[in-house]
């Protein structure tokens, strides 16, 4: 069979986000309307975000933290899972960029009496807002609204156990700002990668930036199909080179950066592991094993710890954690996406 | 005139049902084949009714062991009447349609009120599989006697597999004097959990919890095992991974009474159809990712499951092709993947898609069309016999199609309810052209004119 004109242009080739204006500084990103994973953003795009982000760094650190980058612009964040960190990240990113920033939680509004995400969808695009932050329990939510919705800028705030383009971006950026690089880094992701929209994202963008990207946990949250086990199904690039490992003392062995991944209680219920204590002992981040790493590796975590599980408290919060630094480079990591595809690179 | 009389000249004539593959002409009357070959002018009425045929394909109707006309119940999925005429459209004349209704089909009443709707509102026949269970509960069974009495011609508990081999084993035995296969939709439903797709490297790239092939594989094992201890009739509905096919293999070399069934989706498209682009270029999941019309169970696998199914149809492994036609309204197909209901409209583009393994020369068109006729009665056993072929004295239920002309799927134009297909869009080569049950045309393609009088 052959396939229709329509789907022969390339679906996710960035759409024309309209009234372009002067492309400025940064070219190509008129285009971009949706930042739904990481899969379909080049190297340098990446790169303009993080340089980017380095700019938005600068404005934090100011006393008056406000520029007037998207003032006149409504930005949503629709969160259907509870969220810290992320939500207050993108409100305090549109806020310090003008933008007029409404939160819709699911509780306390219209989702209560059983409103469809694509009739909330297509009722906060009536109200002619400029751009969705979504977060959704479910994988692909993201995708499904930005499929339905023509006039929104759907930005994916976490879906499901598919991707958090943004959390990888600020890992990025973290990662670049202490280690001066990605090209050749070492980072070894440990834990629960099955489950992980944080790890889909982050091997997605550390293998795009060259980095050597290791899984390490036990087998059995481990996404091995993703790496082709049967041989007949492989995962395209840039995914080739991303490798498994169920032995955090050898996985660990000159790494640059460790991240370990939350612990979700239900994953014991669920039988992916025999104990919490078997857990530990196999792949708590801790002193010990730190110390196998190279020297001036970094601690990562995605938040929220579960301290004393995935990771000791001596690590969370001793001299190579930058997890509070992650934080804050999230802030900066929304604003220069919110600038970039939101205002399509253009400052007032 | 004799309005009850015509005559189908010039078709090849394909029925495999008596080994026939020859150009000729096919006599009806009075709903019923009179005679097939080569007429000579005196055999034909001088007065009746000519249907010219030449350059199309001439077969007995499809037979379909497998589909959802969910009515009664849920009517705004679909309905007898536009079940039926989407078959028609699809070539397909006979349909064996599953109890996952409401009420279910899992008492007598239920199954003489199905006939009785279906005498008057349906233009191909339809056959009610009953329940295995009393509400399809897995726990006790239902009065298999009197349902195969009433007409219902084999026996399924549909998406809830007979879970309890204990009660798969009493159905297989008891069934044994009724002539009537059990029909599992064999799924390990440890194993398949909350999957929404098949399980590897796509659903991983996704994030969707995976089917992993094993689901299905364990209970076509523990099936395969209780039909040798029982004797019974076992028919495997909708196989769709590679490691079921040597499963079935080993049970027919043992001689056991087993059977079994593909859909056309599983065997024509992959698991990268969930990627949105109909198959093409899934390296990135894009805006079109997450298609929910491409949600179906047993889901789409991988180019590996594709192929052995495809080998395993062609040498005879797999008997049928059945549609598991299962409609759908839009709003439980628009939102999110793991929201969105299981199941494909089937119907009218199941034997277009499966032509495309007669013309990438997979399998032969006399094979394929036994697939579609004599190997699906076979399943079901003597009563189906004379819906599937030509042979003169039984029914003409009769399909001409092209199997050269291409068109396009537009779902705007199904006559099924269901508009949920990966399909739309996609062009097919092979085409049903005119579709006639019990010497009646139920459905003409309106480019067809070979159902006017010539001369």
């Amino acid at each position: 069979m052959s396939l229709p004109k329509a789907i022969e242009v390339s679906a996710d080739a960035p759409i024309h986000a309209g009234d372009a204006g002067d492309a400025g500084n940064a070219v190509g990103w008129a285009r971009r309307r949706h930042v739904l994973d990481l899969d379909d953003f080049s190297p340098s795009e990446i790169e303009d975000v993080l340089e980017s982000a380095n700019g938005m760094a600068e404005v934090l650190k100011r006393d008056i933290k406000k520029v007037p980058t998207l003032r006149g612009r409504v930005i949503v964040t629709l969160f259907y899972e509870s969220s810290t960190r992320t939500r207050v990240s993108f409100e305090e990113a549109g806020k310090i960029l003008s933008a007029d920033v409404i939160n819709v939680s699911t509780s306390g509004s219209s989702v209560e009496k059983g409103e469809s995400l694509l009739n909330t969808g297509l009722t906060l695009q009536a109200m002619g807002v400029d751009s969705i932050v979504v977060r959704h329990p479910h994988s692909g939510a993201p995708n499904f609204l930005a499929r339905h919705l023509d006039r929104v800028s759907v930005i994916n705030a976490g879906d499901g156990m598919h991707a958090h383009p943004t959390q990888a971006l600020l890992d990025l950026f973290t990662v670049k700002e202490h280690l001066g690089r990605l090209e050749g880094v070492k980072i070894v992701i440990v834990g629960d990668v099955l489950h992980s929209r944080v790890a889909r994202s982050d091997v997605l963008g550390f293998a795009k930036m060259g980095a050597q990207v290791v899984l390490c946990g036990p087998s059995t949250l481990l996404p091995i199909e993703y790496l082709g086990r049967r041989g007949e199904s492989k995962a395209p690039e840039p995914l080739a080179g991303v490798t498994m490992d169920t032995d955090l003392d050898r996985a660990i062995e000159g790494a640059d950066v460790v991240m370990a991944l939350r612990l979700q209680a239900e994953r014991q219920e669920g039988g992916f592991l025999p104990s919490l204590r078997e857990y530990i002992r196999r792949w708590q981040l801790t002193d010990r094993r730190l110390s196998m790493a190279n020297p001036g590796a970094l601690v990562m975590h995605p938040g929220p710890m579960n301290e004393g599980i995935e990771i000791s408290s001596s690590i969370a919060h001793g001299g190579a954690s930058v997890i509070e630094e992650q934080v804050t480079g999230g802030v900066a990591i929304r604003m220069a996406l919110l600038y970039l595809v939101v205002a399509g690179g253009n400052a007032e | 005139m004799d309005s009850t009389t015509l005559v189908i000249k010039g078709p090849r004539i394909i029925d495999p049902g008596q080994g026939l593959d020859q150009t000729g002409d096919i006599l009806v009357s009075d709903g019923k084949i009179m005679a097939v070959g080569v007429l000579s002018a005196d055999s034909v009425p001088a007065d009746c009714r000519t249907v010219d045929a030449a350059g199309l394909v001439a077969t007995p109707g499809f037979i379909d062991l497998h589909c959802h006309l969910r009515d009664p119940g849920f009517e705004y999925k679909e309905t007898i009447t536009a079940g039926a005429r989407a078959a028609a459209r699809g070539g397909f004349t006979s349909l064996c349609c599953m109890p996952n209704t409401s009420p279910p089909i899992d008492n007598a009443a239920v199954v003489d009120f199905l006939r009785r709707r279906c005498e008057t509102e349906a233009v191909v026949r339809v056959h009610p599989v009953a329940c295995v269970s009393k509400g399809r509960l897995g726990q006790e069974l239902t009065e298999m006697e009197e349902l195969a009495a009433a007409g219902a011609v084999a026996f399924s508990d549909d998406g809830d597999p007979v879970y309890d081999p204990n009660l798969m084993r009493l159905a297989l035995t008891y069934s044994l004097d009724l002539g009537v296969p059990i029909t599992n939709h064999c799924q390990d439903r440890s194993l398949s959990g909350n999957g929404a797709m098949a399980e590897g490297w796509v659903s991983s790239r996704l994030g969707l919890a995976g089917i992993p092939a094993a689901a299905e594989e364990a209970m076509i094992a523990r099936d395969i095992a209780l039909a040798e201890l029982t004797g019974g009739r076992l028919h495997l509905a909708h196989v769709s991974t590679a490691g079921s096919v040597p499963m079935i293999r080993h049970a027919k070399e043992r001689g056991l009474a087993v059977t079994a069934e593909v859909c056309p989706h599983h065997l024509t498209i992959t698991e990268e159809w969930v990627l949105g682009r109909k198959g093409a270029d899934a390296a990135s999941a894009g805006l079109l990712a997450y298609d929910t019309s491409t949600k179906v169970f047993p889901p789409l696998r991988s180019r590996h499951d594709v192929d052995a199914l495809v080998e395993a149809l062609a040498d005879g492994v797999i008997d049928c092709i059945a549609t598991d036609h299962a409609p759908h309204e839009q709003t439980s197909k628009q939102v999110t993947y793991e929201d969105a209901a299981f199941g494909i409209s089937v119907l009218e583009t199941g034997f277009g898609s499966v032509m495309e393994l007669v013309h990438r020369g997979r399998l032969s068109l006399s094979d394929l069309v036994e697939r579609l006729t004599a190997g699906p009665a076979r399943v079901m056993g003597p009563a189906f016999q004379e819906f599937a072929t030509l042979a003169p004295g039984t029914v003409a239920d009769i399909v001409l199609f092209d199997p050269d002309r291409e068109w396009q799927v537009d779902t705007a134009e199904f006559q099924s309810m269901g508009k949920n297909t990966p399909l739309e869009g996609t062009t097919l080569k092979g085409q049903v052209m005119a579709t006639m049950v019990g010497g009646r045309l139920v459905f003409e393609h309106s480019s067809w004119n070979g159902g006017n009088p010539i001369g």
